[in-house]
Protein backbone atom coordinates (compact mmCIF):
# COMPACT_ATOMS: atom_id res chain seq x y z
CA UNK A 1 0.00 0.00 0.00
CA UNK A 2 3.28 2.28 1.11
CA UNK A 3 6.05 1.85 -0.57
CA UNK A 4 9.23 4.06 0.70
CA UNK A 5 12.64 3.87 -1.12
CA UNK A 6 15.65 5.23 -0.69
CA UNK A 7 13.53 8.26 1.02
CA UNK A 8 15.81 11.13 1.91
CA UNK A 9 14.60 14.97 3.05
CA UNK A 10 17.04 17.88 3.25
CA UNK A 11 17.08 20.91 4.34
CA UNK A 12 19.41 22.88 2.99
CA UNK A 13 22.61 20.20 2.91
CA UNK A 14 21.66 18.43 6.01
CA UNK A 15 20.02 15.45 5.70
CA UNK A 16 17.14 15.11 8.29
CA UNK A 17 16.09 11.98 7.31
CA UNK A 18 18.66 9.64 5.06
CA UNK A 19 17.72 6.95 2.55
CA UNK A 20 14.46 5.54 4.29
CA UNK A 21 13.13 2.05 2.85
CA UNK A 22 10.35 0.52 3.88
CA UNK A 23 7.11 -0.85 3.13
CA UNK A 24 3.14 -0.75 4.82
CA UNK A 25 0.97 -3.03 3.96
CA UNK A 26 -2.95 -3.09 5.26
CA UNK A 27 -3.28 -4.36 8.83
CA UNK A 28 0.67 -3.61 9.48
CA UNK A 29 1.44 -2.12 12.56
CA UNK A 30 4.27 -0.50 12.85
CA UNK A 31 6.15 1.37 15.49
CA UNK A 32 9.36 4.14 14.91
CA UNK A 33 11.29 4.70 17.62
CA UNK A 34 13.91 7.33 18.21
CA UNK A 35 14.69 9.99 20.62
CA UNK A 36 14.11 13.68 20.18
CA UNK A 37 16.14 14.58 16.61
CA UNK A 38 15.96 11.13 15.10
CA UNK A 39 13.49 11.72 12.36
CA UNK A 40 10.52 9.95 13.68
CA UNK A 41 8.35 13.12 13.24
CA UNK A 42 9.45 14.33 10.02
CA UNK A 43 8.96 10.93 8.61
CA UNK A 44 5.35 11.14 9.62
CA UNK A 45 4.70 14.27 8.13
CA UNK A 46 6.16 12.87 4.94
CA UNK A 47 3.96 10.09 4.54
CA UNK A 48 1.08 13.24 5.53
CA UNK A 49 2.55 15.20 3.12
CA UNK A 50 3.05 18.07 5.26
CA UNK A 51 7.03 17.87 4.67
CA UNK A 52 7.64 19.45 1.53
CA UNK A 53 7.31 22.74 2.14
CA UNK A 54 10.07 23.54 4.04
CA UNK A 55 12.51 20.40 3.06
CA UNK A 56 13.18 18.67 -0.29
CA UNK A 57 12.51 15.32 -0.89
CA UNK A 58 13.81 12.68 -2.77
CA UNK A 59 14.05 9.01 -3.34
CA UNK A 60 10.35 7.35 -4.05
CA UNK A 61 7.36 7.95 -1.71
CA UNK A 62 4.70 5.93 -3.14
CA UNK A 63 1.19 5.23 -1.86
CA UNK A 64 -1.23 2.60 -3.91
CA UNK A 65 1.41 3.11 -6.49
CA UNK A 66 1.32 6.12 -7.28
CA UNK A 67 4.79 8.41 -6.21
CA UNK A 68 4.15 11.16 -3.97
CA UNK A 69 7.41 12.50 -3.21
CA UNK A 70 6.95 15.59 -5.73
CA UNK A 71 3.16 15.51 -5.75
CA UNK A 72 1.66 18.83 -5.52
CA UNK A 73 -0.25 19.79 -2.56
CA UNK A 74 -3.42 19.66 -4.83
CA UNK A 75 -2.90 16.22 -5.10
CA UNK A 76 -2.35 15.17 -1.36
CA UNK A 77 -5.86 16.51 -0.27
CA UNK A 78 -6.90 13.77 -2.15
CA UNK A 79 -5.25 11.08 0.00
CA UNK A 80 -5.15 13.12 2.73
CA UNK A 81 -7.74 11.95 5.34
CA UNK A 82 -9.45 9.17 2.95
CA UNK A 83 -6.52 7.27 2.34
CA UNK A 84 -4.25 8.84 5.45
CA UNK A 85 -4.38 10.80 8.68
CA UNK A 86 -2.57 11.08 11.63
CA UNK A 87 -3.37 11.96 14.98
CA UNK A 88 -1.10 14.36 16.72
CA UNK A 89 0.76 14.73 19.68
CA UNK A 90 -0.51 17.66 21.65
CA UNK A 91 -4.25 17.52 21.30
CA UNK A 92 -5.09 20.91 22.79
CA UNK A 93 -2.89 22.29 20.54
CA UNK A 94 -4.18 19.76 17.57
CA UNK A 95 -8.07 20.91 18.13
CA UNK A 96 -9.73 24.48 17.54
CA UNK A 97 -10.48 26.15 21.01
CA UNK A 98 -13.09 28.49 19.25
CA UNK A 99 -15.04 25.48 17.45
CA UNK A 100 -17.23 22.58 18.90
CA UNK A 101 -15.52 19.06 18.44
CA UNK A 102 -18.13 18.11 16.85
CA UNK A 103 -18.07 20.83 14.10
CA UNK A 104 -14.04 20.02 13.91
CA UNK A 105 -15.03 16.20 13.27
CA UNK A 106 -17.26 16.49 10.77
CA UNK A 107 -15.10 18.94 8.84
CA UNK A 108 -13.43 16.51 6.61
CA UNK A 109 -16.54 14.51 6.14
CA UNK A 110 -18.06 17.40 4.44
CA UNK A 111 -14.94 18.88 2.70
CA UNK A 112 -13.88 15.02 1.23
CA UNK A 113 -17.28 13.59 0.80
CA UNK A 114 -19.82 15.75 0.44
CA UNK A 115 -22.09 14.54 3.02
CA UNK A 116 -24.89 16.24 4.32
CA UNK A 117 -24.92 18.19 7.53
CA UNK A 118 -26.72 15.54 8.90
CA UNK A 119 -24.95 12.27 7.66
CA UNK A 120 -21.63 13.67 8.86
CA UNK A 121 -23.25 14.15 12.06
CA UNK A 122 -24.42 10.33 12.40
CA UNK A 123 -21.15 9.48 11.42
CA UNK A 124 -19.67 11.29 13.86
CA UNK A 125 -22.44 9.94 16.65
CA UNK A 126 -21.12 6.40 15.62
CA UNK A 127 -17.13 7.22 15.71
CA UNK A 128 -17.25 8.30 19.17
CA UNK A 129 -19.09 5.62 20.25
CA UNK A 130 -16.55 3.74 18.44
CA UNK A 131 -13.80 5.92 20.30
CA UNK A 132 -15.20 5.03 23.95
CA UNK A 133 -16.73 8.95 24.05
CA UNK A 134 -19.38 8.67 26.54
CA UNK A 135 -22.64 10.74 25.75
CA UNK A 136 -21.21 11.47 22.30
CA UNK A 137 -24.68 13.34 21.86
CA UNK A 138 -23.81 15.73 24.31
CA UNK A 139 -20.00 15.43 23.89
CA UNK A 140 -20.40 16.77 19.89
CA UNK A 141 -21.81 19.90 21.12
CA UNK A 142 -18.56 20.79 23.20
CA UNK A 143 -15.60 22.67 23.02
CA UNK A 144 -12.16 21.01 23.69
CA UNK A 145 -11.16 23.24 26.71
CA UNK A 146 -14.42 21.08 28.46
CA UNK A 147 -13.20 17.42 28.07
CA UNK A 148 -10.16 15.59 29.66
CA UNK A 149 -6.99 15.36 27.99
CA UNK A 150 -7.82 11.28 27.23
CA UNK A 151 -11.34 12.60 25.89
CA UNK A 152 -9.88 15.08 23.43
CA UNK A 153 -6.75 12.18 22.43
CA UNK A 154 -10.14 10.60 21.58
CA UNK A 155 -11.63 13.06 19.75
CA UNK A 156 -8.63 13.52 17.74
CA UNK A 157 -8.37 9.84 16.70
CA UNK A 158 -12.26 10.08 15.93
CA UNK A 159 -11.06 13.20 13.99
CA UNK A 160 -8.51 11.12 11.91
CA UNK A 161 -10.92 8.22 11.43
CA UNK A 162 -13.92 10.51 9.86
CA UNK A 163 -12.81 9.60 6.27
CA UNK A 164 -12.06 5.79 6.98
CA UNK A 165 -8.72 5.93 6.35
CA UNK A 166 -6.42 3.03 5.16
CA UNK A 167 -3.30 4.10 7.13
CA UNK A 168 -3.66 6.02 10.31
CA UNK A 169 -0.24 7.45 12.03
CA UNK A 170 -0.17 8.59 15.31
CA UNK A 171 2.73 10.50 16.99
CA UNK A 172 3.45 10.47 20.36
CA UNK A 173 -0.35 9.92 20.62
CA UNK A 174 0.31 8.70 24.53
CA UNK A 175 3.28 11.44 25.42
CA UNK A 176 1.02 13.67 27.08
CA UNK A 177 -1.08 11.38 28.84
CA UNK A 178 -1.20 9.96 32.82
CA UNK A 179 -0.13 6.11 32.25
CA UNK A 180 -4.06 4.85 32.82
CA UNK A 181 -5.06 6.87 29.97
CA UNK A 182 -1.87 6.10 27.83
CA UNK A 183 -2.58 2.40 27.78
CA UNK A 184 -6.32 2.53 27.09
CA UNK A 185 -5.40 4.99 24.21
CA UNK A 186 -2.30 2.22 23.02
CA UNK A 187 -4.99 -0.44 23.08
CA UNK A 188 -7.94 1.59 21.44
CA UNK A 189 -5.67 2.16 18.49
CA UNK A 190 -4.82 -1.18 18.30
CA UNK A 191 -8.12 -2.02 18.36
CA UNK A 192 -9.05 0.09 15.93
CA UNK A 193 -6.34 -0.88 13.43
CA UNK A 194 -7.39 -4.59 13.93
CA UNK A 195 -10.99 -4.10 13.74
CA UNK A 196 -10.96 -1.87 10.39
CA UNK A 197 -8.08 -3.56 9.05
CA UNK A 198 -6.30 -0.47 8.65
CA UNK A 199 -2.37 0.15 8.87
CA UNK A 200 -1.17 1.85 12.22
CA UNK A 201 2.22 4.10 12.20
CA UNK A 202 2.91 4.27 15.99
CA UNK A 203 5.36 7.22 16.73
CA UNK A 204 6.72 7.26 20.34
CA UNK A 205 9.95 7.89 21.92
CA UNK A 206 8.39 5.36 24.43
CA UNK A 207 9.98 1.68 24.10
CA UNK A 208 7.05 0.09 26.24
CA UNK A 209 4.58 2.07 24.54
CA UNK A 210 5.81 0.90 21.11
CA UNK A 211 6.48 -2.82 22.85
CA UNK A 212 2.97 -2.90 23.72
CA UNK A 213 1.22 -1.45 20.42
CA UNK A 214 3.00 -2.77 17.48
CA UNK A 215 3.91 -5.80 15.93
CA UNK A 216 7.40 -4.39 14.07
CA UNK A 217 9.63 -1.84 14.60
CA UNK A 218 11.54 0.64 12.89
CA UNK A 219 14.22 2.30 15.44
CA UNK A 220 15.65 5.81 13.79
CA UNK A 221 19.08 7.48 14.89
CA UNK A 222 19.49 11.00 13.51
CA UNK A 223 17.98 10.44 10.16
CA UNK A 224 18.65 6.88 9.42
CA UNK A 225 17.09 3.78 9.85
CA UNK A 226 19.37 2.23 12.47
CA UNK A 227 17.29 -1.29 12.80
CA UNK A 228 14.19 -2.41 11.50
CA UNK A 229 12.01 -6.34 12.47
CA UNK A 230 9.26 -7.83 14.52
CA UNK A 231 9.26 -5.60 17.47
CA UNK A 232 9.49 -8.56 20.15
CA UNK A 233 12.63 -9.95 18.48
CA UNK A 234 14.00 -6.52 18.20
CA UNK A 235 13.64 -5.75 21.92
CA UNK A 236 14.42 -9.14 23.27
CA UNK A 237 17.57 -9.18 21.06
CA UNK A 238 18.60 -5.97 19.41
CA UNK A 239 21.25 -5.81 16.77
CA UNK A 240 22.71 -2.54 16.46
CA UNK A 241 24.90 -0.44 19.18
CA UNK A 242 22.16 1.64 19.49
CA UNK A 243 19.33 -0.14 19.86
CA UNK A 244 21.13 -1.72 22.61
CA UNK A 245 22.11 1.54 24.31
CA UNK A 246 18.51 2.33 24.25
CA UNK A 247 17.23 -0.61 25.87
CA UNK A 248 20.01 -0.55 28.25
CA UNK A 249 19.72 2.89 29.49
CA UNK A 250 16.00 2.03 30.28
CA UNK A 251 16.07 1.45 33.67
CA UNK A 252 14.77 -2.03 34.67
CA UNK A 253 11.94 -2.08 37.50
CA UNK A 254 13.17 -5.95 38.71
CA UNK A 255 16.49 -5.09 39.60
CA UNK A 256 17.43 -3.66 42.98
CA UNK A 257 18.84 0.14 43.64
CA UNK A 258 21.60 -1.13 45.69
CA UNK A 259 23.95 -3.78 44.87
CA UNK A 260 25.28 -6.04 47.92
CA UNK A 261 27.88 -3.56 49.23
CA UNK A 262 25.10 -1.12 49.94
CA UNK A 263 26.49 1.45 46.73
CA UNK A 264 23.53 2.39 44.15
CA UNK A 265 23.82 0.85 41.27
CA UNK A 266 24.64 2.98 38.05
CA UNK A 267 22.35 3.16 34.96
CA UNK A 268 23.96 1.85 31.66
CA UNK A 269 24.07 4.90 29.20
CA UNK A 270 24.79 5.88 26.12
CA UNK A 271 27.52 8.95 26.30
CA UNK A 272 26.61 12.21 24.70
CA UNK A 273 23.94 13.58 22.97
CA UNK A 274 22.36 13.66 19.41
CA UNK A 275 24.56 15.46 17.16
CA UNK A 276 22.96 18.52 16.19
CA UNK A 277 21.50 18.34 12.27
CA UNK A 278 24.62 20.63 10.94
CA UNK A 279 27.42 18.54 12.86
CA UNK A 280 26.51 15.20 12.05
CA UNK A 281 29.43 12.85 11.61
CA UNK A 282 30.96 11.67 8.41
CA UNK A 283 29.61 7.92 8.46
CA UNK A 284 28.04 6.60 10.75
CA UNK A 285 26.07 8.71 12.64
CA UNK A 286 26.09 6.87 15.69
CA UNK A 287 30.16 6.95 15.50
CA UNK A 288 31.57 8.94 18.83
CA UNK A 289 28.58 7.55 20.75
CA UNK A 290 29.12 4.28 19.78
CA UNK A 291 30.61 1.60 22.46
CA UNK A 292 31.62 -0.97 20.31
CA UNK A 293 33.35 1.52 17.05
CA UNK A 294 35.39 0.20 14.49
CA UNK A 295 38.04 2.31 12.41
CA UNK A 296 35.79 2.08 9.33
CA UNK A 297 33.03 3.46 11.18
CA UNK A 298 33.81 7.21 11.19
CA UNK A 299 34.36 7.78 7.73
CA UNK A 300 32.23 4.94 5.68
CA UNK A 301 28.96 5.09 6.30
CA UNK A 302 26.97 1.37 6.90
CA UNK A 303 24.69 -0.41 4.14
CA UNK A 304 21.47 -1.32 5.64
CA UNK A 305 21.51 -4.76 5.30
CA UNK A 306 19.02 -7.84 6.11
CA UNK A 307 20.05 -10.06 9.10
CA UNK A 308 17.13 -12.47 8.55
CA UNK A 309 13.68 -12.67 6.27
CA UNK A 310 12.38 -10.47 8.53
CA UNK A 311 15.47 -8.32 10.32
CA UNK A 312 17.91 -6.00 9.72
CA UNK A 313 20.52 -3.03 11.05
CA UNK A 314 22.65 -0.77 9.57
CA UNK A 315 26.16 -1.72 11.38
CA UNK A 316 29.43 -2.06 10.15
CA UNK A 317 29.29 -5.07 12.53
CA UNK A 318 27.28 -7.16 11.06
CA UNK A 319 28.55 -6.86 7.62
CA UNK A 320 32.32 -7.56 9.02
CA UNK A 321 31.09 -10.23 11.09
CA UNK A 322 29.27 -12.10 7.56
CA UNK A 323 32.99 -11.38 6.01
CA UNK A 324 34.65 -13.46 8.52
CA UNK B 1 23.10 7.25 58.19
CA UNK B 2 22.33 9.48 61.32
CA UNK B 3 19.74 8.54 63.91
CA UNK B 4 17.90 11.87 63.89
CA UNK B 5 15.82 11.49 60.36
CA UNK B 6 16.72 15.05 58.22
CA UNK B 7 13.42 15.33 56.66
CA UNK B 8 9.91 14.37 58.77
CA UNK B 9 6.99 14.62 57.26
CA UNK B 10 3.85 14.22 59.68
CA UNK B 11 0.24 13.95 58.55
CA UNK B 12 0.53 16.08 56.22
CA UNK B 13 -2.69 17.83 54.38
CA UNK B 14 -3.62 20.67 52.19
CA UNK B 15 -7.35 21.47 50.77
CA UNK B 16 -7.74 23.85 47.92
CA UNK B 17 -11.02 26.04 47.63
CA UNK B 18 -12.57 25.79 44.25
CA UNK B 19 -14.28 28.53 42.35
CA UNK B 20 -17.59 28.85 43.87
CA UNK B 21 -20.49 27.17 41.95
CA UNK B 22 -23.24 29.38 44.16
CA UNK B 23 -23.32 32.58 45.95
CA UNK B 24 -25.16 30.58 48.51
CA UNK B 25 -22.89 27.73 49.27
CA UNK B 26 -19.74 27.38 50.45
CA UNK B 27 -17.05 27.16 47.58
CA UNK B 28 -16.34 22.98 46.51
CA UNK B 29 -12.87 21.76 48.29
CA UNK B 30 -10.38 19.89 47.50
CA UNK B 31 -8.17 18.09 48.98
CA UNK B 32 -4.76 17.79 47.05
CA UNK B 33 -2.84 15.78 49.76
CA UNK B 34 -4.63 14.15 52.70
CA UNK B 35 -2.09 12.56 55.77
CA UNK B 36 1.22 12.54 53.94
CA UNK B 37 3.54 10.71 56.14
CA UNK B 38 7.23 9.66 56.02
CA UNK B 39 10.75 10.26 57.05
CA UNK B 40 14.00 10.51 55.35
CA UNK B 41 17.56 9.99 56.56
CA UNK B 42 21.01 11.72 55.20
CA UNK B 43 22.07 10.27 51.74
CA UNK B 44 18.54 8.24 51.49
CA UNK B 45 16.26 8.74 48.48
CA UNK B 46 12.51 8.52 48.95
CA UNK B 47 10.37 7.98 45.49
CA UNK B 48 7.14 9.46 45.65
CA UNK B 49 4.93 8.22 42.52
CA UNK B 50 1.51 9.49 41.05
CA UNK B 51 0.35 11.04 38.16
CA UNK B 52 -1.11 14.10 37.45
CA UNK B 53 -3.87 14.98 40.64
CA UNK B 54 -2.36 12.51 42.87
CA UNK B 55 -0.36 15.40 44.99
CA UNK B 56 2.67 14.80 44.17
CA UNK B 57 3.54 18.38 43.05
CA UNK B 58 1.69 19.74 46.37
CA UNK B 59 3.94 17.19 48.57
CA UNK B 60 7.30 18.94 46.81
CA UNK B 61 5.53 22.94 47.44
CA UNK B 62 4.94 21.96 50.90
CA UNK B 63 8.13 20.46 51.49
CA UNK B 64 10.00 23.04 50.06
CA UNK B 65 8.12 25.71 52.30
CA UNK B 66 6.34 27.48 49.24
CA UNK B 67 3.11 27.04 50.65
CA UNK B 68 1.37 26.01 54.09
CA UNK B 69 -0.37 22.87 54.93
CA UNK B 70 -3.53 23.03 56.53
CA UNK B 71 -2.41 20.15 58.74
CA UNK B 72 0.42 18.39 59.39
CA UNK B 73 3.95 19.46 59.79
CA UNK B 74 7.34 19.50 57.82
CA UNK B 75 10.33 18.57 59.91
CA UNK B 76 13.56 19.39 58.47
CA UNK B 77 16.69 18.91 60.57
CA UNK B 78 13.90 18.49 63.32
CA UNK B 79 12.92 22.08 62.75
CA UNK B 80 9.06 22.65 62.32
CA UNK B 81 9.42 25.11 58.25
CA UNK B 82 6.22 26.07 58.36
CA UNK B 83 6.49 27.54 62.43
CA UNK B 84 9.67 29.70 61.13
CA UNK B 85 9.72 33.14 61.08
CA UNK B 86 10.29 34.73 57.46
CA UNK B 87 13.81 35.54 58.56
CA UNK B 88 14.77 32.30 59.57
CA UNK B 89 12.99 30.42 56.93
CA UNK B 90 15.48 32.33 54.60
CA UNK B 91 18.44 31.24 56.45
CA UNK B 92 17.03 27.83 56.32
CA UNK B 93 16.10 27.40 52.99
CA UNK B 94 19.97 26.72 51.88
CA UNK B 95 19.72 23.78 53.78
CA UNK B 96 17.01 22.36 51.14
CA UNK B 97 16.98 22.80 47.49
CA UNK B 98 14.09 21.81 44.22
CA UNK B 99 14.84 20.50 40.74
CA UNK B 100 12.16 21.68 38.40
CA UNK B 101 11.07 19.70 35.48
CA UNK B 102 11.56 22.08 32.70
CA UNK B 103 14.58 23.57 32.14
CA UNK B 104 13.73 25.55 29.63
CA UNK B 105 11.66 27.32 32.08
CA UNK B 106 13.21 27.30 34.86
CA UNK B 107 16.50 29.30 33.52
CA UNK B 108 16.24 33.16 32.53
CA UNK B 109 16.85 32.98 28.64
CA UNK B 110 18.27 36.46 29.20
CA UNK B 111 20.67 35.82 31.59
CA UNK B 112 24.03 34.00 31.57
CA UNK B 113 23.74 30.75 33.79
CA UNK B 114 26.40 31.93 35.96
CA UNK B 115 23.93 34.42 36.89
CA UNK B 116 21.10 31.77 37.59
CA UNK B 117 23.33 29.37 39.61
CA UNK B 118 24.94 32.11 41.67
CA UNK B 119 20.76 33.12 42.13
CA UNK B 120 20.30 31.07 45.74
CA UNK B 121 23.18 31.91 47.31
CA UNK B 122 22.35 35.60 46.22
CA UNK B 123 19.02 34.86 47.96
CA UNK B 124 20.44 33.67 51.21
CA UNK B 125 22.56 36.69 51.68
CA UNK B 126 25.86 35.56 50.27
CA UNK B 127 27.61 37.74 48.13
CA UNK B 128 31.28 36.10 48.85
CA UNK B 129 32.96 34.07 46.13
CA UNK B 130 30.26 33.77 43.72
CA UNK B 131 32.43 33.05 40.93
CA UNK B 132 34.41 30.42 42.72
CA UNK B 133 31.08 28.78 43.65
CA UNK B 134 29.89 28.53 40.53
CA UNK B 135 32.55 27.11 38.81
CA UNK B 136 32.67 24.55 41.91
CA UNK B 137 29.08 23.58 41.02
CA UNK B 138 29.31 23.41 37.18
CA UNK B 139 32.15 21.14 37.59
CA UNK B 140 29.95 19.02 40.07
CA UNK B 141 27.56 18.16 37.31
CA UNK B 142 29.61 17.80 34.78
CA UNK B 143 29.77 20.91 32.92
CA UNK B 144 32.69 23.29 32.58
CA UNK B 145 33.57 26.44 34.47
CA UNK B 146 33.73 28.25 31.76
CA UNK B 147 29.84 27.63 31.00
CA UNK B 148 29.13 30.32 33.28
CA UNK B 149 29.06 32.90 30.73
CA UNK B 150 27.57 31.58 28.47
CA UNK B 151 23.47 31.60 27.67
CA UNK B 152 20.59 28.77 28.13
CA UNK B 153 19.85 28.48 24.45
CA UNK B 154 23.34 27.16 23.52
CA UNK B 155 22.90 23.99 25.78
CA UNK B 156 20.91 20.51 24.78
CA UNK B 157 18.23 19.56 27.36
CA UNK B 158 20.37 17.79 29.46
CA UNK B 159 23.02 20.12 29.74
CA UNK B 160 20.60 22.39 30.76
CA UNK B 161 18.86 19.97 33.22
CA UNK B 162 22.70 19.80 34.66
CA UNK B 163 22.46 23.41 34.79
CA UNK B 164 19.53 23.23 37.01
CA UNK B 165 21.41 20.88 39.55
CA UNK B 166 24.12 22.87 39.51
CA UNK B 167 21.86 25.48 40.75
CA UNK B 168 20.26 23.16 43.46
CA UNK B 169 23.39 22.30 45.04
CA UNK B 170 25.42 25.71 45.34
CA UNK B 171 24.25 26.02 48.80
CA UNK B 172 25.19 23.03 49.46
CA UNK B 173 21.58 21.47 50.65
CA UNK B 174 21.29 18.37 52.88
CA UNK B 175 18.12 17.86 50.95
CA UNK B 176 17.51 17.89 47.31
CA UNK B 177 13.61 17.81 46.18
CA UNK B 178 13.44 16.73 42.19
CA UNK B 179 9.68 17.19 40.79
CA UNK B 180 10.10 15.27 37.71
CA UNK B 181 13.54 16.27 36.69
CA UNK B 182 14.16 13.73 34.27
CA UNK B 183 10.68 13.16 32.95
CA UNK B 184 11.28 16.02 29.72
CA UNK B 185 14.85 14.44 28.72
CA UNK B 186 14.97 11.33 26.25
CA UNK B 187 16.15 8.21 27.56
CA UNK B 188 19.61 8.14 26.87
CA UNK B 189 20.11 11.55 28.25
CA UNK B 190 17.66 10.47 31.29
CA UNK B 191 20.11 8.14 32.49
CA UNK B 192 23.04 10.18 32.61
CA UNK B 193 20.84 12.62 34.79
CA UNK B 194 19.98 10.08 37.34
CA UNK B 195 23.49 8.67 37.37
CA UNK B 196 24.89 12.74 38.19
CA UNK B 197 22.21 12.42 40.51
CA UNK B 198 22.85 9.48 42.01
CA UNK B 199 26.98 10.78 42.31
CA UNK B 200 25.63 14.23 43.48
CA UNK B 201 24.34 11.99 46.61
CA UNK B 202 27.22 9.55 46.93
CA UNK B 203 29.61 12.66 47.21
CA UNK B 204 27.79 14.86 49.26
CA UNK B 205 25.74 12.86 51.49
CA UNK B 206 22.15 14.26 50.13
CA UNK B 207 18.70 13.40 50.94
CA UNK B 208 16.49 13.59 48.58
CA UNK B 209 12.90 12.85 47.69
CA UNK B 210 12.25 11.99 43.84
CA UNK B 211 8.99 12.77 42.41
CA UNK B 212 7.72 10.86 38.81
CA UNK B 213 5.22 9.46 37.11
CA UNK B 214 7.59 6.90 36.05
CA UNK B 215 7.73 3.76 38.47
CA UNK B 216 10.29 2.45 36.60
CA UNK B 217 12.71 5.45 36.97
CA UNK B 218 11.91 5.73 40.55
CA UNK B 219 12.75 2.22 41.28
CA UNK B 220 16.08 2.79 39.57
CA UNK B 221 17.03 5.97 41.93
CA UNK B 222 14.87 5.24 45.04
CA UNK B 223 15.90 3.38 48.21
CA UNK B 224 12.24 3.66 49.15
CA UNK B 225 8.63 4.38 47.68
CA UNK B 226 5.16 6.11 48.06
CA UNK B 227 2.72 5.50 45.39
CA UNK B 228 0.09 8.55 45.65
CA UNK B 229 -3.68 8.78 44.36
CA UNK B 230 -6.30 11.45 44.73
CA UNK B 231 -4.13 12.76 47.35
CA UNK B 232 -3.90 9.76 49.28
CA UNK B 233 -0.98 7.23 50.03
CA UNK B 234 -2.28 4.27 48.52
CA UNK B 235 0.54 2.17 49.68
CA UNK B 236 4.76 2.61 50.46
CA UNK B 237 7.61 0.60 51.26
CA UNK B 238 11.00 -0.42 49.76
CA UNK B 239 11.12 0.21 46.05
CA UNK B 240 12.15 -3.06 45.75
CA UNK B 241 9.08 -4.72 47.50
CA UNK B 242 6.89 -2.24 45.94
CA UNK B 243 7.87 -3.09 42.77
CA UNK B 244 8.37 -6.78 42.47
CA UNK B 245 4.87 -6.98 44.99
CA UNK B 246 2.39 -4.49 44.17
CA UNK B 247 0.11 -3.95 46.65
CA UNK B 248 -2.35 -1.75 44.90
CA UNK B 249 -4.31 -2.20 41.95
CA UNK B 250 -2.93 1.24 40.95
CA UNK B 251 0.76 0.47 41.27
CA UNK B 252 -0.10 -2.33 39.20
CA UNK B 253 -0.93 -0.28 36.55
CA UNK B 254 1.90 2.28 36.76
CA UNK B 255 4.27 -1.15 36.60
CA UNK B 256 2.93 -2.15 33.67
CA UNK B 257 3.07 1.40 31.96
CA UNK B 258 7.01 1.33 32.90
CA UNK B 259 7.60 -2.19 31.34
CA UNK B 260 9.64 -2.61 28.19
CA UNK B 261 9.47 -6.13 27.42
CA UNK B 262 5.75 -7.56 26.43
Amino acid sequence: MIELANLSAHFGDAAALRDVTLTIQRGDQLGIVGESGSGKTLLALCLMGMASDSAHLTGRLSIDGRDMARASERDWQQLRSRRVAMVFQEPMAALNPLRRVGDTVMEPMLLHEGLSRGEARKRALSLFEEVGIPNPDQRLRQFPHEMSGGQRQRVLIALALACNPALLIADEPTTALDANVALRITDLLQRLAREREMALVFISHDLAAVARATDDIVVMYAGDMVERGPTAEVLNAPAHPYTKGLLGARPDPGVAVRDVKGKRRRLPTIPGAVPPLHALPQGCRFSGRCPVELPCCAAQRPVFSQTDQARGAACHLLTERRDD
Amino acid sequence: MTDAPLLEVRNLTRRYKLPRQSLLRAPPVLTALEGAAFSLCAGETLGVVGESGSGKSTLARLIMAFERPDEGEVLFQRRDLHGLSSGELRRLRRGFQMVFQDPFGSLNPRRRIGWSIAEPLRASGETEHLGYRVAEALTQVGLHSADAGKYPHEFSGGQRQRIAIARAIITRPALLVADEAVSALDVSIQAQILNLLMDLQDDLGLGMVFISHDLAVVGSVCDRVLVLQHGKTLESGAALDVLRAPKHPYTKTLLKAAGVRP
